[in-house]
């Protein structure tokens, strides 16, 4: 009973309760949830059978089949550029290391859609990269190797950041004791490291993959855009604004909403993982 | 939290050498290359060419409207984060948690999709669209359009930075002003503001970056009119389509030139030890 009682006075003692909650709420109200409820309705309004028929055509089909795909390799991609910065960062100490810290966050910073100028530019025919790999037969705009490259750019630093705060927490006097009963540098990177980090890792991966299912910007430039060949989600949910297809958009723009909310509380369960993990370790 | 003593007295392995070099090789290809290339090719026809394409009224315009959309949405979304940070971390209420949740939505929502829902809110076949038009308010294809957007995309930046930091600070000196007879105001400006002023700035700067390049939530709402409702990143894509390279490339190397400034100030604002 004291505890409760202690515990009203104190919430009652600062002010702005009223203030700060009404704007938060008012501001969240009109700016985040209206157009959610909006966009809801103009879905279900649809009806299951128009729904389906629009989410289930063969040019939705592909668009998810690219999407999801490219987002798919993008994430590998970011899985291993990202563990290794994230090591490299945290473990050595070398000179220029603040300055490839702060570079990790350039995609982040950088305007997707300068991004995506730039990659087409690199990658055309006389362009620095593209001069190189297309006489390999490697080419790059307007495949889905491109569209690959665009989301890989633009969630760079997802695994990076999620996986360097847990790196640094990693105890050193385990590794140690590892290293002292014989285990060599890669057993303790298997046996003590990897299980620290690997929730982490994952979260960032998932974080990396939603990012890419949704970039618009970076990939427009690169892609061609082809029906079918080169036609992600975001772009035909585009086009079919354009035509005033306005069911079509909603239908195909719920099924990113749904990939989005489900990884987002993928990644809240994989941080509770991830703090359990860390409690038992302590 | 770097290991000091271990590396003080351990030589570079081999395996370490390695790492260190494919680490750089890498982010040079993949982060240094792109960015020399937006300058190298926005001056590439020279200085005088590379300002005659800045200078271009209808880019000119668009980096006028791409800095306004930054003046009005980075305060509000500002205040929004104070409030937001204040209410979820000073009080316990039922709730609290499905409204941090709420706050972190527009990180999950995809661009398209965030000018989508404005559109079945707004637009001429949407939720408020028809009532609005009625009374005579055009919101879609507007630059207020272009700010409500903005705003939603851009909603948890600040918030996102403060509520960690104050609820690790906890609400002692603030309790202690107020005991000392200062009023709300007063406790605000004098102890609550100086505690967080180096996230509250680290949250406006990524917030600020965002929303000057915020480039698939703009064009679905925007029209993308030129020298009316095009933002710097829409009119970059309109040069390009032009086939009007250099005059993308210029363009573009202004907002490349802030996305450095905003790396710069990340990595000080860090070294200040936010973060």
């Amino acid at each position: 009973m004291a505890a409760t009682a202690s515990k009203r006075r104190s919430r009652h003692l600062l002010p702005g309760f009223g203030l700060t909650l009404g704007v938060t709420m008012l501001y969240l109200g009109i700016i985040v949830v209206l157009p959610l409820v909006a966009m809801l309705i103009k879905t279900t309004s649809l009806g299951w059978d128009e729904l389906w028929r629009i989410l289930t055509s063969n040019r939705s089909m592909a668009a998810y089949r690219i999407t999801f795909g490219s987002a798919f390799f993008a994430m590998l991609f970011n899985g291993v550029f990202g563990l290794l910065l994230a090591w490299v960062l945290v473990r050595y100490e070398f000179p220029g290391k603040r300055f490839l810290d702060a570079l990790v966050d350039l995609p982040f910073a950088l305007p997707t859609a300068v991004a995506g100028l730039t990659l087409v530019t690199l990658f055309s025919n006389n362009g620095w990269y593209g001069q190189i790999l297309n006489p390999l037969g490697l080419t790059v705009n307007y495949t889905q190797v491109g569209i690959v490259i665009a989301m890989a750019f633009t969630s760079v630093p997802f695994v990076v950041r999620t996986v360097q705060p847990v790196l640094e927490e990693v105890q050193v006097d385990l590794e140690e004791a590892a290293r002292t009963l014989g285990a060599t540098r890669w057993q303790v990177f298997a046996r003590v490291i990897w299980p620290t980090i690997m929730p982490a890792f994952v979260a960032g991966c998932v974080l990396s993959f939603a990012r890419s299912l949704g970039e618009f910007g970076a990939v427009v430039f690169i892609a061609g855009n082809l029906p079918g060949m080169t036609e992600i989600v975001s772009l035909l949910i585009y086009i079919r604004l354009d035509e005033y297809n306005y069911s079509a958009a909603a239908a195909l723009a719920s099924v990113l909403l749904v990939a989005a909310f489900l990884t987002l509380l993928l990644t809240n369960l994989l941080q509770a993982w991830q703090l359990r993990y860390m409690e038992r370790s302590k | 939290m770097s290991h000091p003593t271990r590396t003080a007295r351990h030589e570079r392995s081999g395996p370490e050498r390695v790492l260190i070099a494919l680490a750089f090789v890498l982010s040079a290809l993949v982060l240094v290359v792109p960015v020399a290339l937006i300058f190298a090719f926005a001056l590439r026809e020279g200085f005088g060419t590379y300002f005659a394409n800045i200078l271009e009224p209808n880019t000119r315009h668009a980096i006028w409207l791409t800095v306004l959309t930054a003046l009005i949405v980075v305060p509000i979304n500002m205040v929004f984060g104070i409030c937001a940070a204040w209410a979820v971390t000073r009080f316990r209420f039922p709730g609290r948690n499905l409204l941090i949740t709420i706050i972190e939505i527009p990180f999950s929502v995809s661009p398209i999709v965030a000018g989508v829902i404005y559109l079945f809110l707004y637009g001429g076949q949407g939720l408020l669209g028809p009532t609005l038009q009625g009374a005579g308010i055009q919101l879609m294809f507007t630059v207020t359009a272009i700010f409500l957007v903005s705003l939603f995309v851009t909603a948890p930046f600040v918030a996102r930075e403060l509520i960690p930091l104050m609820s690790q600070q906890g609400s002692e000196d603030e309790e202690a002003a107020l005991s000392l007879g200062a009023n709300g105001w007063q406790m605000f400006w004098h102890v609550t503001l100086p505690n967080i002023r180096w996230a509250l700035l680290y949250g406006a700067v990524l917030c600020n970056a965002r929303v000057m390049g915020e480039f698939g939530a703009v064009s679905v709402v925007s029209g993308s009119i030129r020298g009316q409702t095009n933002t710097l990143p829409l009119q970059i894509s309109q040069l390009f389509n032009d086939f009007n390279v250099t005059g993308a490339f210029a363009a573009s190397s202004t907002l490349a030139f802030i996305a450095l400034v905003t790396l710069i100030l990340k990595a000080l604002l860090e070294g200040r030890g936010w973060r």
